[in-house]
């Protein structure tokens, strides 16, 4: 039993990493032709992991089997709730695209298998407990991505963005490693429920090591969650890459690398706060400041995406530092909602591509809610989600993290996280100006894919209902 | 188990509105109807509510409460008593009346009156919301309808005039959540799970904050109603906002969007930091008194009718200020009846200026004049609504601007500056008349220019919407009794609350 007990942890991995395998069988025998047939497969293979986080947060309330391998992986709420948001960016993920490869010329086949294996590497990152484990994961995800990145093959921004996010990650792994070796040193260990319990019996020397490798570990997770001064590949990449590719990473990378920044520092290291709130605590500021004031200059749907993603990193990073029983809920929620707002904005923006070409200036949105009010609809909640206007989940999740940062004793940041809020709200109305107040010469009309809709309309009712939902159910109990 | 009149009058708009969306794009007529239906249907809920009122009894009636998030402490908590009710009433009668100024829209009619509900439900939500959260929740939502109304509708600056709007709007509203985060936090230090319940925070949590605090929160709430109301000098978005908006959508803004900024003071402000709303007394009564002056100067310097009119509501809602800062009942009842007022009057004159805009296609006081001989009906209706607006006796404005500043006379919150501050104001009074008869005889009198020679008068429609607006103008102005004897109660009640030490009330 105990045996089994031990793969608990990496049931959602295993049954994607599985499926993908099967996928790329299936790719490399199939008659060439659409790539209908992948479509439904992927979805399959997210639904059932979906189905398989269900059932283990349902059957195993409380704080679950716990580890597995000795101690590299361990199940719990945390790991549930974020293997849920990244299954569900997956899923949403594999809908969104199909449309778009077909319309852009690249419909193959193991697009669907790059994406499945770097949703993978995620969700082992989800009940990572171990630093090896989290650069595995870290590892086992990006390689998927980098390659997604540059799949518009002959176009060079695609591979532009392909070989900077390639570089810069490769350098942002390298400095993971030295950081867990230097932890290593100082601590003797590279397990994250171990360490906190070292770091208090050690001397001055073995704290100065861990405190260096903990600061190298932050700057290479800062990357991945594109945090100010590390966020400086993140417009290129974003706009370089295929449009749904861009979603993916906006969404589910964000939440995987803020998946190893919990499981690294809040859980990990959280009980030697006094090592990492400083830094992160600047981060988190500077990365609202940059992210939302460089945003406003974005004359381009993708770009200010870009911007807005690198905003919420702060926002997200503040939420770490709230009080113990707040920060975790209020992140968590804070990442649902974001998945959902950022999956639907860009699904949105998808529709829009069309099979005359891609134009993600702003005044390509120009006079589009006249054509299509329900695409006008979904887009004006996603942008509301995004600023955090009540009712959508947006505003909720903001409530709950600015409350936990508050409790954690930083009014400060969270005054300037209002800020900032405020400011943000000009460039997502930009988007929504020009929906529903501008006029073109020629309005663009979206195209009607099925595939699309659904996911535009999921995405749509879950920002609607989810906040309220989700604070009804009793949220806070995570 | 009674009927739950408040929930059904916040459902039956957002039912409206989704029955809206299922009715297809071209039945514009079907559209039209089952807006102003609902909105007719509200007002029959909203007199409803009167009818049942008791008036001698202070505190929520009607009250309907469910804790929704037991987690956080949130609870669906709506009621009424002799603070907001006139004030939902205001609400229920301004709709139908803005809607039916709207039979002139013909573009996007679905999407028009789909927001214009959703609008009304949100506004309604501001005055019955007995819970920080769900108040919050009401509150900004209302800023979404409104700004596309504006930004969709609207005149040539619109989109301009729509995001300085909700900017403006959500500048304020941010730090009203700080406050109410913090509120919520100090909560759940006391409690275990926290609470928004208003009436709660204010009797067990409000006490335990020091004066600093108080101050600190005063302001963050204030913040966010200053800009609402506007108080000087957070006004900047209102003439854009209001010339740009559309009639309804103008009407809309001054008769009760400002109201919830005015409201907000007395609902939130002065029940939860009672100590803050005495020390700070002084520094709103002289804002208030700014505005009142600077509102009828810039109102008098306009050539834009639709823009005079904006100013003067500014100048109007410092009148209502004033009255709220006196922290007496004389004042805070007068204020309240002043809000009413001002929705009434300055409600009207959008609508006159709307009506004569879609004849004409200007508002340029240059090009107007000489109307009274083409349109008498217009004539004697501008004519009345104005003077309403000017405070003449025997009219409604009169009541208001007489009871607060006699009220603001005798304040003793507002120490030995009252006087000073009152005579002030009532140069106010003075200037309103100035601009208000400049604007009768720029629009009314002199020649009339040979191209308005065929205006038609207005026709049944409109003066169906200026019947109500006339009538209760009259009869405010002649018997204002029943209006203060439903509020008396609750007034004083907010009032006994907020004095800790024992203030004048002469």
């Amino acid at each position: 039993m105990t045996l089994l007990q031990a793969w608990i942890p990496l049931l959602p991995t295993l049954v994607l990493t599985a499926g993908a395998l099967a996928l790329i069988l299936a790719e490399a025998f199939r008659r060439p032709g659409p790539t209908r047939g992948m479509v439904w497969g992927a979805l399959g293979i997210a639904l059932v992991g979906l189905g398989v986080v269900g059932g283990l947060l349902a059957l195993l309330p409380g704080e679950g089997p716990g580890e597995g391998f000795s101690g590299m992986v361990r199940w719990d709420r945390p790991a549930g709730g974020l293997s849920l948001v990244l299954l569900i960016g997956t899923a949403l993920a594999v809908l969104l695209s199909r449309r778009y490869l077909v319309d852009q010329g690249l419909d193959r086949g193991e697009y669907y298998v790059f994406l499945l294996l770097a949703a993978a590497g995620m969700t082992l990152m989800a009940v990572a407990q171990d630093l090896l484990v989290v650069f595995l994961a870290l590892e086992g995800l990006s390689i998927p991505l980098y390659v997604l990145a540059g799949f518009a093959r002959p176009r060079a921004a695609s591979e532009e963005a392909a070989l900077k996010y390639f570089l810069l990650g490769a350098f942002a792994s390298a400095f993971l490693v030295f950081g867990i070796a230097l932890i290593f040193a100082g601590s003797g260990t590279t397990q994250l429920s171990a360490l906190a319990g070292r770091l208090r019996a050690l001397e001055a020397g073995g704290r100065l090591l861990v405190g260096m490798g903990s600061a190298l570990v932050l700057v290479a997770l800062g990357f991945k969650v594109a945090a100010v001064p590390f966020h400086l590949w993140t417009p290129d990449v974003y706009e370089g890459a295929p449009t749904p590719v861009t979603a993916f990473m906006a969404a589910a990378t964000k939440t995987a690398g803020m998946a190893a920044l919990i499981r690294v520092f809040l859980i990990g290291l959280g009980p030697a706060a006094e090592v990492w709130h400083g830094p992160v605590a600047a981060m988190a500021a500077a990365t609202m400041v940059v992210g939302n004031v460089v945003a406003l200059l974005q004359p381009n749907f993708k770009r200010m995406m870009a911007y807005s993603s690198i905003a919420h990193a702060g926002y997200l990073l503040l939420g770490l530092l709230g009080a113990p029983g707040l920060a975790l809920p209020g992140v968590l929620f804070y990442l649902l909602a974001y998945t959902f707002a950022t999956m639907g904005a860009f699904a949105v923006a998808v529709g829009m591509a069309g099979s005359e070409g891609e134009d993600p200036s702003l005044e390509a949105y120009a006079g589009v809610a006249r054509r299509a009010p329900g695409m006008g609809t979904a887009m004006l909640l996603f942008m509301l989600s995004l600023i955090g206007v009540p009712p959508t989940a947006g505003f909720f999740a903001k409530l709950l993290l600015f409350a936990a940062a508050w409790q954690g004793g930083w009014a400060g940041l969270v005054i300037l996280g209002g800020i900032t809020t405020v400011l943000s709200a000009y460039f997502y109305l930009r988007v929504v100006v020009a929906m529903w107040m501008g006029r073109a010469e020629r309005e663009r009309t979206p195209v009607r894919d099925p595939w699309l809709r659904l996911s535009v309309v999921l995405s749509g009712l879950a920002t609607l209902v989810l906040g309220i939902l989700w604070v009804m159910m009793g949220g806070l109990s995570v | 188990m009674t009927v739950p009149l408040l929930t059904a009058m916040l459902g039956l708009p957002l039912a409206g509105a989704l029955g809206i969306l299922a009715i297809p794009r071209d039945r514009v007529g079907a559209i039209r109807w089952t807006a102003l239906g609902t909105s007719m249907a509200v007002l029959g809920l909203a007199l409803a509510v009167l009818v049942g009122f008791d008036p001698q009894r202070p505190g929520l009636q009607f009250v309907e409460r469910w804790v929704w998030a037991p987690a956080i402490g949130a609870s669906y908590i709506v009621g009424v008593d002799g603070i907001s009710l006139w004030l939902v009433l205001l609400t229920a009668l301004i709709f139908p009346l803005a809607l039916g100024a709207s039979w002139t829209i013909a573009e996007r009619v679905k999407e028009y009156m789909a927001l214009m509900l959703l609008l009304e439900a949100g506004v309604l939500g501001v005055f019955l919301a007995h819970d920080l959260l769900l108040f919050y929740i009401f509150w900004e939502f209302t800023l979404v309808p409104m700004t596309l109304l504006i930004g969709i509708w609207g005149g040539p600056r619109r989109v301009y005039a729509a995001v300085k709007f909700f900017l403006y709007t959500m500048a304020g509203s941010i730090f009203m959540l700080m406050g109410i985060i913090a509120l919520w936090l100090l909560s759940r230090s006391l409690t275990g799970t926290g609470t928004f319940d208003l009436d709660r925070m204010a009797r067990h949590g409000s006490p335990l904050l020091s004066p600093e605090a108080q101050r600190w929160l005063f302001v963050a709430f204030g913040l966010a109603f200053a800009v609402k109301v506007p108080m000087w000098p957070f006004h900047s978005w209102l003439p854009d906002a209001h010339v740009e908006a559309p009639t309804a959508g103008s009407v809309i803004l001054a008769a009760l969007l400002l109201k919830m900024g005015a409201y907000g003071f007395l609902r939130f402000n002065f029940s939860l930091f009672p100590a803050a709303a005495r020390a700070l007394a002084l520094p709103v009564a002289v804002l208030a008194v700014v505005a009142i002056l600077y509102g009828a100067l810039a109102a008098y310097a306009q050539e834009d009718f639709k823009r005079l009119v904006a100013f003067s509501s500014v100048s109007h809602m410092g009148f209502v200020m004033l009255g709220l800062a006196a922290l007496n009942p004389l004042g805070v009842q007068a204020a309240l009846l002043q809000m009413v007022n001002h929705g009434l009057s300055t409600g009207g004159l959008f609508l006159l200026v709307g009506m004569l805009y879609e004849r004409t296609h200007t508002r340029d006081f240059r090009a107007l004049g000489g109307l009274w001989k083409v349109m008498p009906l217009y004539g004697g209706i501008l004519m009345v609504v104005g003077f309403s607006s000017m405070g003449l006796p025997g009219l409604n404005g009169f009541v208001g601007e007489f009871l607060i500043l006699l009220g603001s006379f005798g304040a003793a919150a507002l120490g030995p500056a009252a006087r000073w501050l009152t005579a002030a104001a009532a140069f106010g009074v003075v200037l309103a008349a100035v601009y208000i008869l400049t604007m009768l005889m720029r629009v009314l009198h002199g020649p009339l220019p040979p191209r308005w020679q065929g205006l038609p008068d207005l026709g049944g429609r409109e003066l169906a919407i200026m019947a109500p607006l006339l009538a209760l103008i009259l009869f405010i102005g002649l018997y204002p009794m029943p209006f203060f004897a439903a509020m008396d109660a609750s007034v004083r009640q907010a009032l006994a609350a907020l004095s800790g030490a024992a203030l004048s009330t002469r």
